[in-house]
C-alpha cells in the first residue's frame, strides 16, 4: 500500500442533502453549512471509509468529470483536508467502518 | 413558606408557554414586554422562572444540548432546563429583558425544529393579505425596509421572522422580537408570498436564485442552536421544502419608498403567472 493512501468516510454527526446537483452538509455539532459542488459530491457520496481516496479519485473523478488525475488528487486531498478540519469527514490511513447516516 | 408563583401566558406564532415567577417586578416586566401577545390559551409549555442578581445580557455563545431527556441551554446570563416530554423547564436568569428574549427564542426555535418551522432572520410584513419575508445580514436593510413601508402594510417584525408549514405552502406570525426598531410587530398571521434577500444597490430589481442558492442563504439566517443530529436533519430538510414552496428572490433595491412598488408588482406577476403551476 503506499504511504500516502488513505481511506475517508462521512461523520454520523452530520445531515446531506442533495438538490440541483449539489449537496448539502450541515454539522450538528456546531450547525456549520457548506454546499459541495459537482466534484466534491461525488467524493463524498463515495466516502465509504473503506475505498481509498486515489481509488475514489480515479473511479469518480477522473472517470466522471474532465480533469487532470493529478489536479484532481491534489484538489481532493485539499477538500478532503477542510471538510476533516470541520467534522464533516474522518480520514485514516487504515480502511474505517463508514458512519453515513 | 415559598413565595406563590404567578403566571403570565405568551403567545407567540400559535404557541401559547406560560411564564411563572414569585417576583412582582419581573411579572410587570413580562407583561409589558409581551403586551399585545398575552394570551388566555391553556399553554402548551411552561418556563419557571428564577431570578438572579440583575446584570448585562452576556455576549457569549449560547449552548443547546441534550442532557438525557432534558435540553440545556446555557449561556453567560442565564442557565435553564426544559424538558420536552412534560413540556415544563425552568430558567436561572437575571432580570435583563434581552436575556429573556434569547431563552424564549431558543425554546421557540427547539418547539418549531420538531414542527417543521423555524425562525429566520429577517423583516416581514404582511401587504395584500400575504406575508412578504426580507432577509439579510447585519446591515443589509432588514428595519429599513420596515421603516419604507407605506402605512397599509402590517408590521410582523423587523428582526425575527416566526415561520409553521401550513395547507398551502408555509404562513408567517408577528413576533414582540424588535430590532433596530425597537418595535414590537403585530399579533397577526398571513400565508407566505416570497422571501427576498436584500441587497442594496443603485436601483431596485428582482432576481432569480437558484434553489441550491436559496438553501444556502436560508440556512446561514436560520436561528439555530441545538447540538442534535435529529434536529439538524429535520431543520435541513425543512429548509428545503420552504425553498420549493415558497419563491425566494434576491431584492436589490436603493432605500426609499419605490422599493415597496417592486414589491407589489412582483406579487402581481407572480399571481398572474404562477411559476409552480
Amino acid at each position: 500500500m503506499p504511504e500516502n493512501c488513505i481511506y475517508i468516510a462521512r461523520s454520523s454527526a452530520i445531515a446531506a442533502r442533495a438538490l440541483a446537483g449539489e449537496m448539502m452538509v450541515m454539522n450538528s455539532a456546531d450547525s456549520t453549512f457548506f454546499t459541495l459542488n459537482e466534484v466534491a459530491t461525488a467524493i463524498f457520496q463515495a466516502a465509504d471509509g473503506h475505498t481509498a481516496l486515489r481509488d475514489i479519485v480515479r473511479d469518480q473523478v477522473c472517470e466522471q468529470f474532465d480533469v487532470d488525475p493529478e489536479q484532481a488528487q491534489a484538489d481532493a486531498e485539499q477538500f478532503v483536508a477542510e471538510l476533516s478540519s470541520h467534522g464533516i469527514l474522518l480520514v485514516s490511513s487504515q480502511p474505517l467502518s463508514s458512519e453515513a447516516p | 413558606m415559598a413565595a406563590a408563583q404567578k403566571v403570565v401566558c405568551v403567545e407567540i406564532g400559535g404557541i401559547p408557554i406560560a411564564l411563572s415567577t414569585c417576583d412582582a417586578r419581573f411579572l410587570d416586566l413580562l407583561r409589558q414586554r409581551y403586551d399585545g401577545f398575552l394570551s388566555s390559551s391553556r399553554p402548551e409549555f411552561e418556563l419557571q422562572f428564577d431570578l438572579t442578581r440583575t446584570g448585562p445580557a452576556s455576549d457569549d455563545d449560547v449552548r443547546v444540548r441534550r442532557d438525557g431527556d432534558e435540553w440545556l441551554i446555557e449561556r453567560g446570563d442565564f442557565h435553564a432546563r426544559w424538558d420536552p416530554r412534560t413540556g415544563r423547564g425552568s430558567v436561572r436568569q437575571n432580570a435583563n429583558p434581552y436575556s429573556l428574549d434569547s431563552v424564549l427564542r431558543i425554546l421557540h426555535s427547539l418547539i418549531l425544529a420538531q414542527r417543521g418551522g423555524f425562525l429566520l432572520h429577517a423583516a416581514s410584513a404582511i401587504c395584500d393579505g400575504r406575508a412578504y419575508l426580507f432577509s439579510g445580514v447585519s446591515g443589509a436593510g432588514k428595519t429599513t425596509m420596515t421603516r419604507l413601508a407605506p402605512a397599509d402594510i402590517t408590521l410582523l417584525t423587523d428582526e425575527i421572522s416566526y415561520l409553521r408549514p401550513s395547507a398551502d405552502g408555509y404562513a408567517a406570525f408577528g413576533t414582540p422580537f424588535a430590532g433596530e426598531l425597537a418595535r414590537a410587530g403585530e399579533n397577526c398571521t398571513a400565508p407566505v408570498s416570497a422571501l427576498f434577500f436584500l441587497e442594496q444597490g443603485p436601483e431596485n430589481r428582482v432576481d432569480e436564485l437558484s434553489s441550491a442558492e436559496a438553501v444556502r442563504r436560508l440556512m446561514r439566517n436560520i436561528l439555530f442552536f441545538a447540538e442534535d443530529q435529529g434536529l439538524v436533519e429535520k431543520l435541513l430538510a425543512t429548509a428545503c421544502d420552504f425553498v420549493a414552496r415558497v419563491p425566494i428572490r434576491r431584492l436589490t433595491f436603493y432605500p426609499d419608498a419605490r422599493v415597496w412598488d417592486q414589491v407589489r408588482k412582483f406579487a402581481r406577476d407572480f399571481q398572474e403567472v404562477p411559476q409552480h403551476a
